[in-house]
């Protein structure tokens, strides 16, 4: 009988394989395709080495003053110079700390809520007491603190306050505006709607500018509002409305008979919206509020047309210091650079999270 | 409890009872103090003012505008420049974003990839500082007027803007135009009747190079009949700055820049979303009844992206209106900055002032809201 022996399996062929295939699949399948990659390098040539050799190599890093920015080249000796600016606005000086232990707490606490399993009844007043904490600690007037007017905020920790307390606020207005706009009584349905659209069809600039000028004439005299608390009213109310459009759409995504199934288990309205669909509704629309937050966050910059000092103010403001004139594009490049890393990971997250909540699709 | 109040009817009758009384209250209470307050302060109320003076001169007007006009002028002047800047901005994002768009579904992975990050970077960055980044940085920096950046003699580039040559329309222009709607007629006629050609016969009539050609020949042919009536005035420098042709302002670009790029992102992830929720099969059916690639994008791909994708890119060029109020930041004056801004300033009616400005955008906002709920029910799916 014949021995057939088994012969080793021949490799594949080297050129549809590895890294090899892959440029050959992806860059040069065809002749309009090489046309196409030699566009993206000429691009890329266009772009980065220039981008470069302004931002690192002929970048200035070491010393203390614009005259030792001389020659072409980013002066980031400008960004560290006015970092303290950049972060914390006017703060005083000596009280830094505070602001510090402010944003330590809070990512104390997000770790602590991520890693230690359970405790929800703890983090839920950790949640609340927080707010009031971060209030005190950086207003002060209280417990031996020295007062820091809000008008001496600024820079990032001011556009972190206007977006965490937008976001904190504005979420259970949404919600209630969204009950409103389903809701089955014309009255209060059609004043929901009609305070959505309203400010859904405006700028913010415009509901920023009426809470600035417009809010105080809608109080007694005594009743002042300060300008960060007359333009946070503003962003929340305008906030609101898209968060309610958001978990309108939610709403949208639930089947009828879960709402027959809480009518059947005998629960009230809102036992029956608190405990099945409101929980349902927003586990659906998670990654359009986050969409929605990270526009928040971006537009806590228009806070400066209504004078106050966010981190895109103060780049006008350092570079306008007599010192360091003509420091604009660092400036600019900088808060840029500082923003796009807060909503590109706010991004990133929503994708994430899309991901993982789309248990039920085989994808 | 009493029993009627478990009544649902009843409750429901209640709590809109009480939202009544207290939204009423509310806005009583508002109006009250208002009241009281503009009288303390000596401000006027009413919308007089709309016919005084407004005492201030304004850059760009399309239309003539002088310190002796009223305040009513600039909220036209306003609303024209929105409505300019608007008009181009939804012009260049739609371009932009079309190539981004179709750059990011591209089978280069190089290209897909330029596109990926010119949509996360932009996207990313709040507009307002991409509108201050362009105009305190890049045309800032731009060389001054004596050593402008030529482009053949007819567009001069430098701090104070971008001049370009002016067509002027001189008189038998109006032949250009006519031929130019009698092409639009003749081309819808050729359509109908190679449609119906098409059904009857199965023979193909080459449409669309029809359409391009009478497109392009009948305003030529009038152009040439009329005597050659458009001539172009290009800029030239006189002392300091140019004269002639037309200027486009730092503002102007700044804003209309910034606003392009920004929206760009989003209107090319709308195509790319609109063009990746065509499911697969669709096209290999398309291919299996032997319709070529450009066939297939055409007569199956497209028709159902675009369902999907104008909705949303509607929805963005409404946000690129909205977003133009940001020029309040660099002053190019169009409604926000020179009605809600400088009228404001100078007449203290700010409750008027912002509500006839919110109201504007509202109107447009429903405007548009009006094009997409007819373009929605236009593309609903026929069943039949």
């Amino acid at each position: 009988m014949a021995v057939y022996p088994p012969k080793q399996a021949k490799e594949p062929p080297l050129l549809e394989r590895g890294p090899i295939a892959w440029v050959r699949h992806n860059l040069l399948s065809s002749p309009f395709n090489i046309i196409f990659t030699l566009l993206g390098i000429a691009i890329l040539y266009m772009i980065i080495p220039p981008f470069v050799k302004w931002a690192i190599l002929d970048a200035h890093f070491v010393g203390n003053s614009k005259a030792d920015c001389a020659g072409g080249g980013a002066c980031w000796i400008f960004i560290r110079a006015k970092l303290n600016m950049f972060l914390y606005g006017f703060y005083p000086h000596d009280q830094l700390w505070r602001p510090k232990v402010v944003i330590g707490t809070i990512l104390a606490l997000g770790a602590f809520a991520k890693f230690v399993p359970g405790l929800h009844r703890l983090k839920l007043a950790l949640i609340v007491l927080y707010p009031v904490f971060a209030f005190i600690l950086l207003h002060g007037g209280l417990f031996g603190l020295p007062l820091v007017e809000t008008a001496k905020w600024g820079g990032l920790l001011l556009t972190l306050v206007i977006a965490t307390v937008g976001i904190v606020l504005s979420f259970p207005i949404g919600i209630l505006l969204a009950l409103g706009r389903q809701s089955k009584l014309p009255i209060i349905k059609s004043l929901s709607v009609f305070y959505i659209e309203f400010v859904r069809g405006v700028p913010l600039i415009t509901v920023l500018f009426m809470a600035s000028v417009v809010l105080p004439l809608f109080f007694p005299e005594g009743v002042n509002f300060d300008k960060l608390a007359r333009a946070l009213i503003g962003i929340t109310l305008f906030e609101a409305a898209y968060v309610a459009e958001n978990i309108r759409s939610g709403f949208q995504a639930i089947p009828k008979g879960q709402y027959e199934a809480a009518d059947a288990l005998g629960l009230g309205y809102w036992q029956k919206m608190a405990l099945v669909i409101l929980p349902q509704a927003i586990k659906v629309t998670i990654p359009n509020l986050v969409g929605t937050f990270i526009s928040l966050f971006k537009d806590t910059s228009l806070v400066m047309i209504i004078g106050l000092f966010d981190l895109l103010s103060m780049v006008t403001v350092t570079a306008n210091d007599r010192d360091w004139l003509g420091m604009d594009t660092e400036g600019y490049v900088f808060a840029a650079f500082i923003f796009w890393i807060f909503t590109f990971s706010m991004s990133m997250y929503s994708k994430r999270l899309e991901k993982k909540l789309n248990t039920d699709k085989g994808k | 409890m009493p029993s009627f109040l478990r009544d649902e009817k009843v409750r429901g009758i209640l709590y809109q009872i009480i939202t009544i009384v207290l939204f009423v209250g509310f806005l009583f209470y508002i109006a009250q103090n208002t009241a009281h307050n503009i009288e303390q302060r000596g401000i006027k109320t009413g919308f007089d003012f709309l016919n005084a003076t407004a005492g201030f001169d304004i850059t760009e007007s399309p239309i003539p505008f002088t310190p002796k006009s009223t305040h009513w002028d600039v909220f036209k002047v306003g609303l024209l420049n929105t409505l300019i800047v608007s008009f181009w901005g939804i012009v260049l994002s739609s371009l932009i974003g079309l190539l981004i768009g179709v750059w990011r579904l591209s089978p280069n992975w190089l290209i897909s990839r330029i596109a990926a990050g010119y949509i996360e970077t932009f996207r990313n960055i709040p507009v307002l500082l991409q509108i201050l980044f362009w105009y305190n940085v890049v045309l800032a920096t731009l060389p001054a007027t004596r050593h402008s950046i030529n482009l053949f003699d007819t567009v001069f580039i430098n701090n104070r803007g971008f001049f370009m040559p002016e067509f002027v329309f001189g008189p038998g222009s109006w032949l250009i135009g006519a031929a130019l709607f009698f092409a639009v007629v003749a081309i819808y006629f050729v359509n109908r009747w190679a449609k119906k050609r098409q059904e009857d016969t199965g023979e193909q009539f080459p449409v669309f190079l029809t359409g391009v050609i009478l497109l392009i020949l009948l305003p030529l042919l009038a152009y040439f009949l009329a005597g050659r009536p458009i001539t172009a005035v290009y800029p030239e420098l006189h002392g300091f700055n140019f004269k002639g042709g037309k200027t486009y302002t730092p503002e102007f670009l700044a804003l209309l820049f910034a606003l392009s790029i920004y929206t760009a992102t989003f209107i090319g992830e709308a195509i790319r979303s609109g063009i990746e929720a065509v499911p697969k099969g669709q096209k290999e059916a398309a291919t299996s009844l032997g319709l070529s690639p450009l066939q297939q994008l055409r007569l199956v791909v497209l028709p159902q992206a675009v369902r999907i994708a104008i909705p949303s890119i509607i929805n963005q060029y409404l946000n690129l209106i909205k977003n133009s109020s940001l020029a309040a930041a660099i002053g190019y004056p169009e409604l926000v900055t020179i009605f809600a801004g400088t009228s404001l300033n100078q007449t203290g009616q700010a409750l008027e002032i912002l509500l006839i400005t919110m109201l504007t955008y509202l109107l447009i906002s429903l405007i548009v809201s009006l094009i997409l709920n007819w373009f929605n029910a236009k593309m609903k799916i026929k069943e039949r």
